[in-house]
């Protein structure tokens, strides 16, 4: 993976990590949204915060079971890093096939899964739950999704 | 093991077919009900199917997928598809993919069964 110079700028210090490691199961969808609200509950997010999340890990998540793991079988990777900004920044990466033009994936509606009852709005969940969303793929390789979410104070 | 975080019950009367569902909606859940709500149209034929979305806890885009794909179906056995009492996160990712103008929803309370 490449190195991220423009994320070292400015960057409020990370007090808190996680990582977790899961196979591309299906059932695991449920255990990663809620590992990672679990983790993040020690910002005291309000529950608007913390559904936004859940559902944004669950669609990153599930993009790895079906499209990245599509007929194989791999590790996502999770890590969700706490800034001291209130800032949470959760990578979802996987070694799977990579999205050849990730312009065209994260469109509204846009699915390569037409008869698997996919409704094309996993991005467009993710870019509406989060402060921001940078996807990185290569294709062949794998995809790194970053989301990123700032919870108010209390 | 916990197979499903998704039930839902089934109620026929007058040709209006009523499932009720619980828990969390996501692709693992969706793949495993979809199955069941399909088998359950295509027996009874209904001429409307309401689901009853008041105690989801959790949805995802997957249920879009799953909405979407049960509406299609009704349409093609010429009935319709209403939703029922979605919550506050349920209403703000449907109007995300504009399912407000595809299908109904309705806010109500359930007839008390006598």
């Amino acid at each position: 993976m490449k190195r991220e110079p423009k994320e070292a700028r400015n960057r409020a210090e990370v007090v808190n990590q996680m990582k977790l490691q899961l196979p591309s199961c299906s059932i695991n969808e449920g255990m990663a949204r809620a590992a990672v609200a679990a983790f993040c509950a020690q910002l005291d997010p309000n529950s608007t915060e913390l559904a936004d999340i859940k559902c944004a890990v669950s669609e990153a998540v599930t993009n790895c079971i079906v499209h990245a793991y599509r007929d194989t079988a791999g590790i996502i990777y999770i890590t969700v890093r706490i800034y001291e900004d209130r800032e949470i920044r959760i990578d979802i990466r996987d070694k799977g096939c990579g999205i050849p033009d990730v312009k065209i994936a994260r469109q509204p509606l846009y699915t390569t899964d037409a008869q698997g009852e996919r409704s094309g709005m996993g991005f467009t969940v993710m870019e509406s739950f989060c402060d921001k969303v940078r996807v990185s793929s290569v294709w062949g390789k794998g995809t790194t999704v970053t989301l990123y979410k700032r919870i108010g104070k209390r | 093991m916990l197979q499903h975080n998704c039930t839902f019950e089934t109620e026929l009367k007058d040709g209006v077919l009523e499932l009720t569902l619980h828990g969390e909606i996501d692709h693992h859940s969706a793949v495993a009900i979809r199955t069941e709500m399909d088998s359950q149209i295509y027996e009874l034929r209904p001429v409307k199917t309401i689901l009853d979305l008041s105690g989801i806890e959790f949805m995802d885009s997957s249920g879009l997928g799953l909405i979407m794909g049960r509406y299609a179906l009704m349409q093609k056995l010429g009935g319709e598809l209403t939703l029922r009492n979605p919550n506050e996160r349920l209403v703000k990712i449907f109007e995300l993919a504009g399912l407000g103008r595809m299908v109904k929803i309705e806010e109500s309370q359930k007839e008390d069964k006598q």
